[in-house]
């Protein structure tokens, strides 16, 4: 009975994780296919050749496109950070009137859907002369990056003991000392985490990449291998998709592997205990 | 308010005021790129402005949402969003979307999270691997079921005729009767992880002596889950079920990439933005921006309201 029940249990863990995992295997093997090949349905990897990879980096704008998903990306995250650490330590360390009503107004800021704010966005960048640059995109994924950021490092900020503070005090500090010398320490797994959250959320967004840039050479990864397709409908390049597909997803998936338990704490930070 | 300068400043006034300037940069960046856009969408909507043309538009009152003309002949035609069947399809189509994917995600990520929370050897290895659908790009997942769902190389067919399960190779994408199974199995497979998660973290916040007192008096595990665990996880699982409501409800590129142009599949986010964008209907598409934003504001009072969950997280 011990046995049956204990190989049903391992019988589970097999099934999570292979459909965890099967459709990016399968999108890896199918990726170092060429020709014809690709049209056969392969369990197994068979072939190993790079031609959909080189086809991928040297036609095109793909690289272009990697460059701009990595610049929009890191600018991103370090803008909100910045804005959100000194943000967030007014949100957890001081008490003021109203700010239960900040935290609700900014948590809601961070659900609403993305297509009410498009239109009036589309005008903004429009109005600034942003459209069809990186920097629409930087601009416009504040909406959804700083609320999160700030909300996850307030909820971190008001676990740390007072006492921190308070010495600071006595001795006559700052604020801004206080933030710089004896919070940011501390703060290197919150940042990091928060960081890369965001780092995440920029990279794979769409709505706005897809609307905001209009040339091969300004848009972002994903709205490039969305849109990358071949002469007639009937002639999708699914090797050079998949190429494309596990390049991106690669460093993205080791970065989450390495950060996997502060991944895991920064969302339920953001989601349970927020 | 703030003393005057003469006067020294007490410890807490300053630190308040120090607060306030910090929190300056926050605010106006959010109210730069939420708040002021978000009024000019729901402002658009009650105009007559064109993609082409910005500032050219006329205010129409409701006319995007519901307007009507009495024809000589008495008939009265009405138009606007609100009769608009293209729309109530996408209402339609994306609370049927939301209502199922997320109870299909909160019942599978509980089971997940009560795998993982048991102790097995290579429990790590496991937890890694759940983490690597929600690592990836939703545009990647949708290619990448996409090509798995592929009508003729699929290896979804492949699997389905060689296991006798399909007595035919299916379009799972294009026809309207799976379109929208194609795109609620991809949610769920890439949404799946993050539910797990958050229920994974309330599970460990239950004290493994109550499991083993339930042991010693001998009740059946399933009745301690609905009696013990279930209770306990709730607020986790809660939260976990809202966040991914209000996701689910403004779904838009799976969808886009996967089905597109597939009225079986169409939400929306998808209907909106192809109005604003594509169609040159931009005020039309803005009032269907602003009629998806009331729906999710009405969700979240209503579950503000029902105080089942303390989102502000204080005085926990």
């Amino acid at each position: 009975m011990r046995l049956v029940k204990q190989s049903l249990f391992y019988f589970l863990v097999g099934i999570i994780v292979v459909v965890s995992i099967f459709p990016f295997y399968y999108a890896v093997v199918t990726s170092f296919k060429t020709g014809t090949s690709i049209f056969q349905v392969d369990y197994w990897p068979t072939t190993f050749a790079w031609d959909n990879y080189l086809a991928v980096l040297q036609q095109g704008s793909f690289p272009r496109n990697i460059f701009n998903s990595i610049f929009v990306a890191i600018l991103t995250v370090v803008l909100s950070l910045l804005f959100a650490v000194t943000a967030s330590y007014a949100l957890a360390r001081v008490s003021f009137r109203g700010r239960g009503l900040l935290l609700l107004t900014i948590l809601s800021v961070s659900m609403f859907p993305q297509i009410a704010v498009l239109a009036g966005l589309f005008e903004l960048v429009r109005f600034l002369g942003l459209h069809n640059t990186p920097w629409s995109l930087i601009f416009s994924y504040t909406v959804f990056t700083l609320p999160f950021t700030v909300w996850v490092l307030t909820t971190f900020m008001r676990d740390l003991p007072m006492e921190l503070e308070e010495a600071a005090i006595v001795d006559g500090a700052s604020p801004v000392v206080i933030i710089a010398q004896v919070f940011l320490p501390l703060m290197w797994p919150a940042l990091v985490t928060t960081g890369l959250l965001a780092f995440i959320g920029a990279w794979n967004e769409f709505l706005f990449a897809l609307t905001f840039t209009s040339s091969n050479s300004t848009r972002t990864v994903p709205v490039a291998i969305a849109l990358l397709s071949g002469a007639s409908q009937h002639e999708i390049p699914w090797g050079s998709i998949m190429a494309a597909s596990v390049i991106v997803t690669v460093p993205l998936v080791i970065l989450v592997l390495i950060f996997q338990r502060k991944i895991v704490a920064g969302l339920t930070a953001g989601g349970v205990k927020g | 308010m703030l003393p005057s300068s003469s006067q020294p400043l007490t410890l807490q006034a300053q630190r308040i005021r120090a607060a306030m300037w910090f929190l300056v940069p926050m605010i106006a960046a959010l109210a730069i790129t939420a708040a002021w856009p978000l009024a000019r969408t729901i402002y658009f909507g009650f105009t007559d402005t064109s993609l082409t043309d910005l500032y050219g538009g006329q205010w129409v009152g409701f006319d995007n949402y519901l307007n009507w003309r009495t024809l000589s002949s008495g008939r009265v035609i009405f138009r606007g969003t609100l009769v608009d069947p293209g729309w109530w399809n996408a209402v339609w189509n994306t609370v049927r979307f939301a209502v199922i994917s997320v109870s299909f995600e909160a019942v599978l990520g509980m089971i997940v999270a009560l795998v993982l929370n048991a102790e097995f050897k290579g429990r790590g290895l496991v937890r890694a691997a759940i983490l690597i659908p929600w690592a990836i790009p939703t545009i990647v997942s949708a290619r990448m079921w996409g090509w798995m769902l592929n009508d003729q190389f699929g290896m979804i067919n492949d699997l389905g005729l060689k296991l006798g399960l399909l007595s035919e190779k299916i379009a799972w994408t294009a026809s309207p009767d799976t379109a929208m199974l194609a795109i609620l199995v991809v949610d769920i497979w890439k949404t799946t992880p993050f539910m797990a998660l958050l229920c994974l973290a309330g599970l460990q916040m239950i004290p493994r002596e109550i499991y083993e007192s339930c042991k010693v008096d001998g009740i059946h595990p399933v009745r301690v889950f609905f009696s013990v665990t279930l209770p306990l996880v709730r607020p986790a699982l809660m939260v976990a079920i809202i966040f991914r409501t209000l996701d689910a409800l403004r779904i838009f590129d799976l969808v886009y990439v996967l089905t597109p142009n597939s009225s079986a599949t169409k939400t929306m986010s998808v209907i909106a933005r192809e109005n604003l964008i594509e169609f040159d209907k931009f005020a039309y598409g803005s009032a269907q921006s602003t009629l998806l934003f009331l729906l999710i504001a009405l969700f979240v009072i209503f579950y503000i309201w029902l105080g089942r969950v303390n989102l502000s997280g204080e005085g926990r």
